[in-house]
């Protein structure tokens, strides 16, 4: 019954995981859920390196046998969630990178443009560059 | 309008897919060069490009060809042939050079009508002028090209199987009910050209740009037409490892 306990903690953890993958980018909310985890993060490594032993009551309380298997697994679902941010903010940065490149290539266009409208002008009245 | 047209519009009608669309041929063969733009996504072409580029200026008074960073001088030889050629900084993909040429055409204010246009020389001139008949005498916003509706094109079991594969992913996602969705050749109005923006900038934009046409509830149609697969297409074309990457780009966003 006890190893039910951290079943459904992975499982869950990874479908979060993989809902968080599909979700539609959230902006400062994410950055703000990202911060939470990382002050956690902080404060368990801080506590179980105070009270090792914490670790492990807490292991065995859902049902792993040691400490470091439960931080094994902690660690397995962290790496996911930082796969899926960067994969995220990867497709982020992209599209960034997508719409700036298209600024320059049309700004480039209507430049060369407006430069072979005014070609014409230029023929006709040569007497601008005397002015 | 003869019979005849009236008989071959009934049935185009009824079919809702239609086999027999056969518009009246008109004579003039520069008779859509004025109010229609053909936008070229081009990416190490070289090979074709000044071909494909020449036989559209016969038709075509306006020709875009959106350079996605090509380092073979696709560029060049696109611009001698007789395009308008816009370059990209850096190689972004296909559906990014598509948006870019989009956004030149419908920000000019000129054109009517777009055709998309793959720079392998796999399309022919004249369905796209055919495309362009229908779109116009029946006032529909949107022509797809589809290589399926007919079986003058023989894209090989693996290919087929592929791309069935992809087009029942775009039907599931979009609600449309297409026959052939990777198909490169495209009549898009502009003001449907204006509605949409894309936003993968990788091969998956094909079913996303059926996905918001499908969205803006204009009128749209399919249209028989023939790929020409050549060895060189063939070789240049999608490779079936990259339809993972396409229903990957689609479910994960």
């Amino acid at each position: 019954m006890n190893v039910m306990w951290i079943q459904l903690l992975l499982v869950v953890g990874v479908i979060t995981v993989g809902l968080f993958l599909a979700r539609p980018t959230g902006g400062d909310s994410h950055l703000a859920l990202r911060r939470l985890f990382m002050a956690a993060f902080v404060i368990v490594a801080i506590l179980s390196i105070l009270f090792p032993q914490w670790l492990s009551w807490l292991a065995n309380l859902i049902g792993v046998g040691r400490g470091a298997d439960l931080l094994l697994y902690a660690l397995v679902l962290a790496f996911l969630v930082f796969v899926a941010t960067t994969y995220r903010r990867n497709v982020a940065t992209n599209r960034k990178l997508t719409l700036l490149a298209r600024q320059i290539t049309l700004a480039q266009a209507a430049t060369e443009d407006s430069a072979s409208i005014h070609r014409p002008h230029e023929g006709t009245s040569n007497d601008d560059a005397a002015h | 309008m003869d019979p005849g047209t009236v008989g071959k519009l009934i049935a185009f009608c009824n079919n809702g897919q239609m086999q027999v669309p056969a518009p009246e041929p008109a004579t003039d063969p520069r008779r859509h060069a004025a109010d229609t733009w053909v936008v070229i996504p081009l990416y190490n072409e070289i090979s074709v490009i000044a071909r494909v580029v020449g036989e559209l200026a016969a038709y075509f008074d306006h020709i875009v060809c959106i350079d996605d960073g090509s380092a073979d001088g696709s560029a060049a030889s696109a611009e001698a042939a007789g395009a308008r050629v816009l370059r990209h900084p850096i190689n972004l993909g296909q559906g990014a050079a598509l948006q870019t040429g989009f956004e030149y055409v419908v920000g000019r204010n000129e054109a009517d009508y777009i055709v998309t246009f793959d720079a392998d020389g796999q399309h022919r001139v004249e369905d796209a002028l055919e495309m362009l008949d229908l779109a116009k005498s029946q006032d529909l916003a949107i022509v797809f090209g589809s290589r399926f509706l007919d079986d003058r094109t023989d894209p090989g079991w693996l290919k087929r199987v592929m791309l069935k594969t992809v087009v029942w992913v775009t039907n599931l996602t979009t609600g449309l009910r297409l026959t052939d969705a990777h198909n490169g050749l495209r009549v898009i109005r502009a003001d449907a050209a204006r509605a949409i923006h894309l936003e993968q900038d990788r091969m998956a934009h094909a079913t996303e740009i059926v996905l918001k046409l499908g969205r803006t509830k204009l009128p749209w149609r399919e249209y028989p037409v023939e790929l020409l697969y050549t060895d060189y297409s063939r070789a240049k074309g999608q490779s079936v490892l990259n339809s993972v990457n396409i229903l990957v780009d689609l479910l994960v966003r």
